[in-house]
């Protein structure tokens, strides 16, 4: 009697329960979701504010006018890009963390072309900077992979040093050899010549244009070749892919490759079509966020188009909120890791399930 | 010129040495725990905030290391009881971290009646230096050891107390077993989601004081928007440089702190590099570091199997 009391036994314990369908998945998620905005609601509360308001300016601002949606528009631009790169390596459960150097990377390689080849044909020059970027973000992207599979190196901490190094290397540039002699004071790259610029259409640089395209090559890529099947099963176990004569090495390369050509390409969308030279804060964070939309959208290429749409529009919409309430525009990252946590809290009850341990009782 | 720079390196260091610890005890029971800067932010925002307001040193260590604890908590909670992905998880607190601190930075400048804020007088007083009875007069000695602020000892303190923790303790060999193989750590009997929760609670605490010193050292006491900086990212490579252990990381965050500012010591005539190339060192050196470790395939003690790994009982 004395060693059964010895054993306590815990409150709960978690249990694997049955697939859900569809439908109770997509309800439990859009439960975490008002969770996360009721949340998000107290927090505005505690300091003062009416929620409603906030949230009602938050949306209004981002679409208040022509002006406002082609600023909304421009943050969506490299949030979804880089998120469908992200996405190429997460599938293979292949932990990029090094978005953010591989648009670097890739903004690099696009201004080289821009700044010292801006007189050739306006066409040529967009060609060959859209595959500079992609070069350059998949050279990134495959040192890290490169010694994932020849020492086992751990790609998380890689990519993550691989950042600031790229990071690193455009301070270089602006301060050495890309340094714009004209400029005053702090030392800076000069503005591209206009030849080098993207295009715009209907207000905004084409970047939207080859956002759309991508959401669905990567969609197709993903879901319709055999190619993106590998990555799929490489993803889901190593052994499987290995046993089914897959070769696991190529395929890790090749993946990452591709995911580093994405975000570079998506640092040579930012350079060229956004900023118009190139700076330090390219990237900006936004390789760190579009992991965190990618995650959000189940690493699928169509959600990931609607959810970096409500992240600017949660980004554009807030500072509406700092000019009209003096909050900061912090309080969008604020908001977004709330909602986060709430979905990331809310995919554990889609496959698991506490069990109530009975006091006393039958066992 | 070399005691001055050895002592700059060593207050340089101090942050990180906080943030490298902290994350060295989250590690090790296997938790890459991304969100070193947003348990920085969390912390250096409540440390200084409570410094400002109570004006005191002792009450904003303790406010620093809540701060810190709490958000790891949240942490905790979605990866060891929800099983969340641990990166996004640390990500995400990290944006959420130093958005919450700059938030509340700004929203305190706009409350406060010249609309900037510096801690108070006593308070920075407190935190200049600590009496040694006249042992800081000494030539040399005196300005190697004993001339740094408190943050200085107390960060050494806590890591030499987080070494013998970790390598002369029961609880610590546990909390290794878990960070190898915690299936097989649970099968002998090792309470391993407690342990997991401890862990990650008091290495957050740890990340918040070194924020609280970002905040309230580094720019004079005077509060800025962004205070933490990237050091919480430098931490993280930190731990790789430190192989996971806590005496090394006292060490190894002066060699980093003395990486940082380097560029403003070395003779630009001997080592003619630009800028850039002293502020990317530290991340090459972890970088190569980590390389040549994961190249030795009999490393020893290196990095915990089960890092990254989230364990739940029924699977295997």
């Amino acid at each position: 009697m004395a060693n059964q009391k010895a054993v306590r036994e815990p409150l709960f314990r978690v249990v694997k329960r049955a697939e859900k369908t569809r439908n109770q998945i997509f309800l439990l998620r859009f439960e975490a979701v008002i969770l996360s905005l009721i949340a998000g609601a107290v927090f505005i509360l505690c300091i003062g504010y009416n929620p409603l308001e906030i949230y009602g300016t938050i949306i209004s601002g981002a679409f208040r006018s022509k002006m406002a949606i082609q600023a909304t528009v421009k943050y969506a631009i490299p949030l979804t890009i880089s998120s469908l790169g992200v996405t190429l390596a997460f599938r293979m459960r292949f932990w990029n963390i090094g978005a953010e150097g591989q648009i670097i990377v890739g903004a690099i390689f696009a201004s080289y072309f821009a700044l010292f080849h801006a007189d050739w044909p306006h066409a040529v020059l967009v060609i060959v900077m859209l595959l500079a970027g992609m070069i350059g973000g998949g050279l990134w992207g495959l040192i890290p992979a490169v010694f994932k599979v020849k020492f086992g190196t751990n790609e998380t901490l890689f990519t993550l040093m691989l950042n600031y190094i790229a990071l690193h290397i455009v301070s270089y540039l602006r301060d050495g050899p890309w340094r714009d002699p004209g400029a005053a004071g702090f030392s800076k790259i000069a503005r591209f010549n206009k030849n080098a610029a993207l295009d715009k259409v209907l207000g905004v640089h084409f970047g939207w244009i080859i956002a759309l395209i991508l959401v669905v090559l990567v969609f197709i890529y993903l879901r319709r070749t055999k190619q993106g099947y590998e990555i799929s099963v490489v993803g889901e176990s190593q052994d499987t892919a290995r046993y089914a004569g897959m070769n696991v090495r190529t395929i890790i390369l090749r993946t990452m490759f591709l995911s580093g050509a994405v975000c570079g390409l998506c640092g040579m969308v930012q350079a060229t079509g956004s900023d118009v030279t190139l700076t330090t804060s390219v990237a900006g964070g936004v390789g760190f966020t579009a992991i965190i939309v990618a995650w959000l959208a189940q690493l699928n290429p169509i959600m990931i188009l609607v959810v970096s749409t409500l992240f600017s529009v949660l980004e554009k919409g807030s500072g509406v909120v700092q000019s009209s309430f003096g909050l900061s525009v912090d309080c969008a990252d604020v908001l977004q890791g709330i909602i986060l946590f709430f979905i990331l809290g809310c995919e554990f009850f889609v496959r698991y399930a506490f069990v109530f341990n009975k006091k006393g009782g039958d066992k | 010129m070399i005691i001055k720079f050895i002592a700059a390196a060593v207050l340089a260091g101090t942050p990180l040495l906080f943030g490298t610890v902290g994350e060295i005890l989250n590690e090790r029971v296997g938790h890459l725990n991304l969100g070193v800067e947003g348990m920085m932010s969390i912390g250096a925002c409540a440390g200084f905030m409570v410094g400002y307001i109570t004006d005191s040193f002792a009450l904003a260590i303790i406010a620093a290391f809540l701060g810190g604890a709490l958000s790891a908590l949240i942490y905790a909670v979605l990866t060891v009881t929800f099983f969340a992905n641990q990166n996004v998880t640390g990500l995400t607190l990290t944006i959420f971290g130093i958005g919450l601190s700059n938030f509340v930075g700004v929203y305190m400048i706009g409350k406060s009646p010249d609309k900037t804020l510096k801690l108070p007088e006593n308070i920075t007083a407190q935190m200049r230096s600590v009496n040694f009875f006249g042992l800081e007069e000494l030539p040399v000695v005196g300005e190697l050891f004993f001339s740094y602020n408190p943050f200085v000892y107390i960060g050494i303190i806590i890591a030499l107390i987080c070494a013998y923790y970790l390598h002369h303790t029961k609880m610590g060999l546990n909390v290794r077993a878990i960070g190898e193989n915690p299936g097989a750590a649970d099968a002998a009997g090792i309470k391993v989601t407690m342990l997991k929760y401890i862990n990650i609670i008091i290495g957050g605490g740890i990340c918040g004081i070194g924020g609280a010193y970002c905040a309230m050292i580094n720019n004079g006491g005077v509060w800025i928007s962004d205070n933490v900086g990237g050091l919480g990212w430098i931490a993280v490579a930190l731990v790789i440089f430190a192989a996971w252990k806590p005496n090394y990381a006292i060490l190894g965050s002066f060699v980093f702190g003395g990486l940082r500012i380097l560029k403003f010591y070395a003779p630009k005539s001997i080592f003619p590099f630009p800028n850039a190339f002293y502020d990317m060192l530290p991340f090459l050196i972890t970088a190569i570091v980590l390389v040549a470790s994961s190249m030795k395939k009999s490393g020893g003690a290196q990095i915990p199997a089960s890092l990254g790994l989230n364990y739940f009982r029924e699977e295997r």
